[in-house]
């Protein structure tokens, strides 16, 4: 793993973007890393375009920041490709990771040319088979651990056990559902050639 | 041992609270610090505590009761921001007056108007001369300990002073990182217990409390508030050295970093400090010579001590998260140069207002900062001492 990586998310308010970051800062501190996981708190409410961000490294970070070179961008909702700048600044020796069933030829017109990987996951899918539900930051997390390589999907799942078992503590007939989400999303990624 | 976790700035503060479970808190919710109060509600709930907690109706009252609590001699906490310090603006020249060891989490936000919710420092600059102990944090980390160090400073019979600990809304109050965690038992240990000497509920000994104070006493009794202030110094180091034998982390009136050797420096608080030292980092690989001083006390301001350690630098910047709106700099570079004109240490210094209303500080402009430095040091030219910093301006 590099020193420090860098993720930015985007997507809309009640999709759970920061819950993810959050989460996501959870399983990497459990594997022994140094994190970061916080939201560009905005004017909020549902819907409204929302970012948030990771920093996770070996060693302690002191920067604080907002993240403008990012090694990863996730995309939680396409429909903030038109609206939002999503490839801004993030490094082509990175990958951009988008929610969506649209095609490539689409998907690398509204990217603007972004060189570096593209992949994406039908997280919408993956919510209402596992979860019955929408609830797309449970698939985009399991996404992100996969491309990045943070960290071993065995070490991911073992993790996001305990931490779901910590967050839905009052409702405990959702994990195997959001755990199954995990598992089914760390197969479901796909790279565009 | 010390235990590894992640926590928010503000669930590290909530933490340090319910470790040392004060007799009082009383509170009322504003953005950013909200969570402090929400957090430490439910420790009251779960029995975790045995705090009494007031969920007053206002921030002034939240100070009044806190005041109360320990004039009656009980330890008394709250949190606040912004437009919720302003509230309590009154009574928090009432609680240094009546010297009252109160602590305060100041979670730090714009003051209105217009309305901003984001960080900057104008409301912990707003009671700078209110006579509190005011100490800054970089991240949860400094902010969990800070509030440990709090009561033990405050309640020193030579100092006597309310305290407020501060950190920055949003950036580090609302961001999960690592920290290092101490043992209740431990904690608990550290503090101690609070016996105050002169208290109202004592009735083997009636005091008045809040008396008026006429023309032949009031100036006596704010020259011994100026004493306590002074006194406060040697206290916090004295704490602070027993805080490091017994966790290992260190910390004085400031922070140093690469400061020694450094021939440019900025000065600066809270979170900004942290990115400061990243690009110090940077810079270092490229040859620059550049450090940074992160003042922890703001208040005593150790002006000696800080002159001393900017004595050899060829140039340095203040950094103001808040803008004194006077035409003649922010407050921290108001204390500084002030401090290095007493103790005729002469070196060019300019001031930058930045970050106002949560806007974002970057790693960019923290290097724009050590290359105009560098322009001062190679010219020997100060064109313009009170300068912006990420201001966006018209394109001429």
């Amino acid at each position: 793993m590099e020193d420090l990586i860098e993720i930015r998310w985007h997507g809309r308010g009640g999709q759970g973007a920061k819950t993810a970051s959050l989460l996501l800062a959870d399983a990497a501190f459990n594997t022994g890393k140094y994190i970061q996981g916080f939201p560009e708190y905005g004017p909020e409410r549902m819907g409204a375009p929302i970012t948030a961000y990771n920093r996770i490294s070996s060693k302690p970070i002191t920067i604080h920041s907002n993240i403008y070179e990012p090694d990863y961008v996730v995309v939680v909702d396409d429909t903030l490709l038109e609206s939002v700048p999503v490839t801004a600044g993030l490094k082509s020796s990175g990958a951009i990771v988008i929610n969506t069933t649209k095609s490539a030829d689409y998907l690398k017109k509204v990217l603007k040319g972004y060189d570096g990987g593209i992949y994406t996951i039908d997280a919408r899918k993956v919510s209402m088979e596992t979860l019955g539900k929408y609830f797309p930051n449970t698939p985009m997390l399991a996404a992100i651990v996969k491309v990045s390589k943070i960290m071993s999907d065995e070490e991911f799942i073992n993790d996001m056990k305990g931490s779901f078992k910590h967050k839905f503590a009052k409702k405990p007939e959702v994990i195997d559902g959001n755990m199954k989400a995990l598992e089914m999303a760390l197969k479901e990624v796909n790279k565009i050639q | 041992m010390s235990i590894r976790e992640r926590l928010s700035g503000n669930e590290a503060a909530a933490t340090a609270m319910k470790q040392i479970n004060p007799d009082v808190v009383a509170a009322f919710p504003i953005t950013p610090s909200t969570e402090i109060p929400q957090y430490f509600s439910t420790f009251v709930d779960n029995g975790l505590v045995d705090t009494e907690f007031v969920a007053v109706e206002s921030e002034h009252s939240a100070m009044s009761a806190c005041i109360g609590a320990e004039a009656a001699g009980a330890r008394a906490m709250t949190a606040t921001s912004a437009n919720g310090l302003s509230l309590m603006w009154e009574m928090i020249y009432i609680a240094s007056s009546l010297r009252l060891p109160i602590v305060l989490s100041l979670v730090n936000r714009a003051v209105s108007g217009p309305l901003n919710i984001h960080n900057d420092h104008s409301d912990a600059m707003g009671v700078r001369d209110a006579g509190w102990i005011m100490l800054f944090s970089e991240n949860n980390q400094e902010a969990y300990d800070n509030t440990l160090m709090a009561h033990r400073i405050a309640e020193n019979e030579n100092v006597l002073l309310p305290i407020m600990i501060c950190q920055d809304g949003f950036i580090t109050s609302h961001s999960i990182e690592n920290i290092e965690l101490e043992e209740d038992s431990e904690v608990k240990k550290f503090v101690g217990e609070y016996h105050p000497k002169h208290y109202l509920l004592n009735d083997k000994e009636p005091i008045a409390v809040g008396p008026l104070d006429v023309q032949s006493y009031l100036f006596e009794h704010k020259a011994q508030q100026a004493e306590a202030m002074k006194a406060a110094k040697d206290v916090i180091l004295q704490v602070s050295k027993e805080f490091e034998e017994w966790t290992g982390r260190h910390y004085g009136l400031f922070e140093e970093y690469k400061l020694d050797d450094a021939e440019i420096a900025i000065v600066c608080m809270n979170s900004t400090a942290g990115t400061t030292k990243a690009v110090i980092d940077d810079l270092r690989n490229q040859g620059v010579k550049a450090g940074l001083l992160k003042l922890r006390v703001y208040r005593p301001f150790p002006g000696e001590e800080v002159a001393n350690a900017l004595s050899h630098l060829k140039a340095v910047a203040v950094l103001d998260k808040a803008d004194s709106l006077n035409a003649a700099g922010g407050a921290l570079f108001e204390d500084v140069t002030s401090s290095m004109y007493v103790a005729k240490k002469q070196v060019p210094i300019v001031n930058y207002i930045y970050g106002i209303g949560g806007r974002d500080t970057t790693s960019k402009e923290i290097t724009t900062v050590y290359n105009d430095l560098q322009e001062i040091v190679n010219t020997g030219k100060i064109d313009n001492p009170y300068r912006y910093l990420g201001l966006r301006r018209e394109e001429k």
